[in-house]
């Protein structure tokens, strides 16, 4: 184990198969020569050298298509979104070519490709630069999302997207991305569609993920404080989800809670809400509560950006809503 | 024959007569192979027409007649493992890459045997044994898929180089720009073609590009380009061939503009005679590369013909027998 941050454990997962993988290159804006906007990819281009490490153009969609082009030709892409809210520049590439590939060939072509990107708020970066767009790319099929709350869960589930031989969405915080953590040396795999407890409780499930589980794990303490035992599960996967992990937990508590920083409409809470009253009704004591962004863009102001984004109290008071009648 | 970098000037021959222009290589086709090539195209589009319009083809189907000549050439000079990204309209460079022709059709008609077993269909052609990396849905969409795989050849050195082609419309999606600009600044080896026929869909090129000299615009990304007479099949392959020694020699992209025309509408239900005039018409059908050589070649173009027409008719009756595609809930989820 060695102390890292979350962008130290994304560039180790880099560096562990750019090693393994001959297939494997980056490719990005201000990757290669600069080291990357969030230093993920700081001394690549020194060690690999200029054909595995590239920078483009500000070109989204035609380096995120070349991405795609260069997966069918054989070799295993890693492309770098500065921001996932750039990834609108590149939806055509995204949505109708990368995620249709497999699905559209019956299933005779692989898309090896990891997209890296960062999103969320909490930073003043405003409405463009603060989105959390994981709901855009799951309503697609084809791609699959990952959005890690450590450095150590970075490394593992970054190092599976790049071994998947499907399109991956590799989503990192900005708010995470210097924070510290325990990584485990040498190959770290963590496989896509596992969730983890990072906190037991009876009360309550909080599903979560991202930034997010910081904030939940903060209320949850303030929640136990009040005598509300909430058990707050990391999804760290988004597609693939954890179903076993999610119906463990739902199965003990009775009580759900989902708790994201994107947009609440149409967004993963909604439609994990509607999965598990689908497959888990008469396990349900209560409605099933999300705390979401609301439905306006991202404000500026810290002020006015608490007033969208989740945040602390309101997770807290969405736990006390989802326990209901019980306290 | 042709020009690189920004002139605009027409093609210097006229678009007529012998097609043999310059100096034949050991590996050009022959006439009769080249018209083997477009004639299989004509006669597996009008088959198609009629599926449509018996019913046993769904969805739409973009026409080419009139364009044979321009996947004919310009696939006869790529080898098989060659990478090729094609448009709608893309059944002829499908062909004339050596994918094979039943499962080219059992997949237009939706059948198990398919190339994508009936999950693709037309517009979404794989085969990665040909080198062919899709046809697409999306204007201008698979000019970043065939770049990258470019991209790919040139990392790895292997020599390849990957075509994709597009209609003068593509020229104004910014993908396509961001692409030609990438591939300039890569070095990639990478054939643009654009096959202008003169109409996007029902528009024309001067109600839609603010400069209609598109060599001019392309060129100025420093990207080698050229004009060629598309219905002229060995032009096109002789202009193709030059590009393909370029792109292997790691000298780069080459835009190639093939002036063709379509002489049919653009799909199943369109005419093609509400926005362009008979007479417009009537003189490219003059020029039509398939009847051109069918003349030229005289009893031996007639016996082709009759010959193709037979083979085709028969792999259409085998596909019509074949299995229909059956659902495998395996490809949900990328589980496979
Ligand atoms: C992004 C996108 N916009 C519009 C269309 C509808 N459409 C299909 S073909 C076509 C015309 C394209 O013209 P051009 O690029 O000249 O190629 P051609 O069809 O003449 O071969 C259009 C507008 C589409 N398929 N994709």
């Amino acid at each position: 184990m060695s102390e890292m941050t979350f962008v130290q454990a994304c560039n180790a997962a880099l560096r562990q198969e750019l090693d393994r993988d001959p297939n494997v290159f980056l490719m990005g804006e201000d990757i290669a020569h600069y080291g990357g906007m969030f230093r993920v990819t700081e001394g690549l281009l020194e060690t690999y050298g200029e054909n595995r490490v590239i920078d483009t153009p500000i070109s989204e969609s035609g380096f995120i298509g070349m991405a795609l082009g260069a997966a069918l030709a054989g070799k295993r892409p890693v492309a770098e979104l500065m921001f996932i809210d750039f990834s609108l520049v590149a939806m055509d590439q995204i949505h109708n070519q990368i995620a249709k590939t497999f699905g559209m060939s019956g299933g005779t072509v692989h898309v090896p490709l990891t997209i890296i990107t960062q999103g969320g708020g909490y930073k003043g970066a405003a409405a463009q630069h603060s989105q959390m767009l994981e709901a855009l790319f799951l309503h697609v099929p084809g791609v699959k999302v990952v959005a890690p709350s450590n450095p150590a869960d970075a490394k593992g589930l970054l190092a599976s997207a790049i071994r998947d031989n499907h399109p991956v969405l590799f989503l990192e915080h900005k708010q995470l991305l210097p924070v510290k953590g325990e990584v485990p040396d040498g190959e770290h795999l963590v496989p896509l569609g596992k969730a983890n407890v990072v906190r037991p409780g009876k009360d309550l499930s909080l599903f979560t993920y991202s930034f997010s589980v910081h904030m939940a794990m903060e209320a949850a303490d303030l929640a136990a404080k009040e005598g509300i035992e909430v058990e707050v599960i990391d999804l760290r996967s988004l597609d693939p989800l954890d179903w076993e992990t999610i119906e463990k937990s739902v199965k003990k508590t009775h009580r759900v809670l989902i708790a994201h920083e994107a947009h609440a409409r149409c967004g993963v809470g909604v439609d994990l809400a509607a999965q598990i009253q689908k497959r888990l009704f008469d396990e349900l004591d209560a409605p099933i509560e999300i705390c979401a962004a609301l439905d306006f863009p991202i404000p500026f102001a810290k002020v006015l950006e608490d007033e969208v984004l989740p945040t602390v109290p309101k997770i807290l008071s969405a736990i006390k809503e989802a326990v209901g009648g019980r306290w | 024959m042709s020009r690189v970098n920004g002139e605009n000037a027409p093609p210097e021959q006229p678009i007529q007569g012998q097609p043999i222009q310059g100096q034949p290589t050991p590996d050009q086709p022959t006439a009769e192979q080249f018209f083997r090539t477009m004639v299989t195209m004509e006669i597996v589009e009008k088959s198609l027409t009629r599926l449509s319009q018996s019913g046993d083809l769904r969805g739409s189907l973009h026409l080419a007649q009139g364009q044979e000549a321009v996947p004919a050439g310009a696939c006869a000079a790529l080898n098989k493992d060659d990478y090729l990204t094609a448009t709608y309209r893309g059944h002829g460079y499908v062909l004339a890459k050596g994918c094979d022709l039943e499962a080219v059709l059992a997949e237009v008609l939706g059948r198990s045997t398919g190339l994508c077993h009936g999950y693709g269909g037309k517009m979404h052609l794989f085969d990665a044994s040909h080198g062919l990396l899709g046809t697409n849905g999306i204007v201008a969409g698979g000019i970043g898929t065939a770049a990258g795989a470019a991209l790919a050849a040139k990392i790895d050195g292997n020599g390849r180089v990957a075509l994709t082609v597009f209609g003068d419309g593509a020229i104004n999606q910014g993908h396509a720009h961001e692409c030609f600009n990438m591939a300039a600044l890569y070095k990639l080896p990478a054939i643009f073609l654009c096959e202008n026929n003169l109409y996007a869909e029902m528009t024309p090129l001067d109600r839609s590009h603010g400069n209609t000299n598109l060599t001019e615009r392309i060129g100025s990304y420093g990207i080698a380009t050229t004009q060629v007479d598309g219905n002229d099949p060995v032009a096109v392959f002789q202009t193709m061939t030059e590009a393909v020694a370029r792109a292997r020699k790691g000298e780069g992209p080459t835009f190639i503009e093939a002036h063709t025309y379509r002489t049919i509408g653009h799909y199943q239900a369109d005419p093609g005679t509400a926005y362009r005039t008979q007479e417009e018409i009537d003189e490219w059908r003059s020029k039509n590369p398939v009847a051109r050589y069918q003349a030229m070649l005289g009893d031996k173009g007639d016996a082709i013909r009759a010959e193709v027409e037979e083979h085709v008719e028969s792999i259409i009756k085998k596909v019509l027998s074949s299995p229909l595609p059956t659902w495998d809930s395996a490809l949900v989820g990328g589980a496979k």
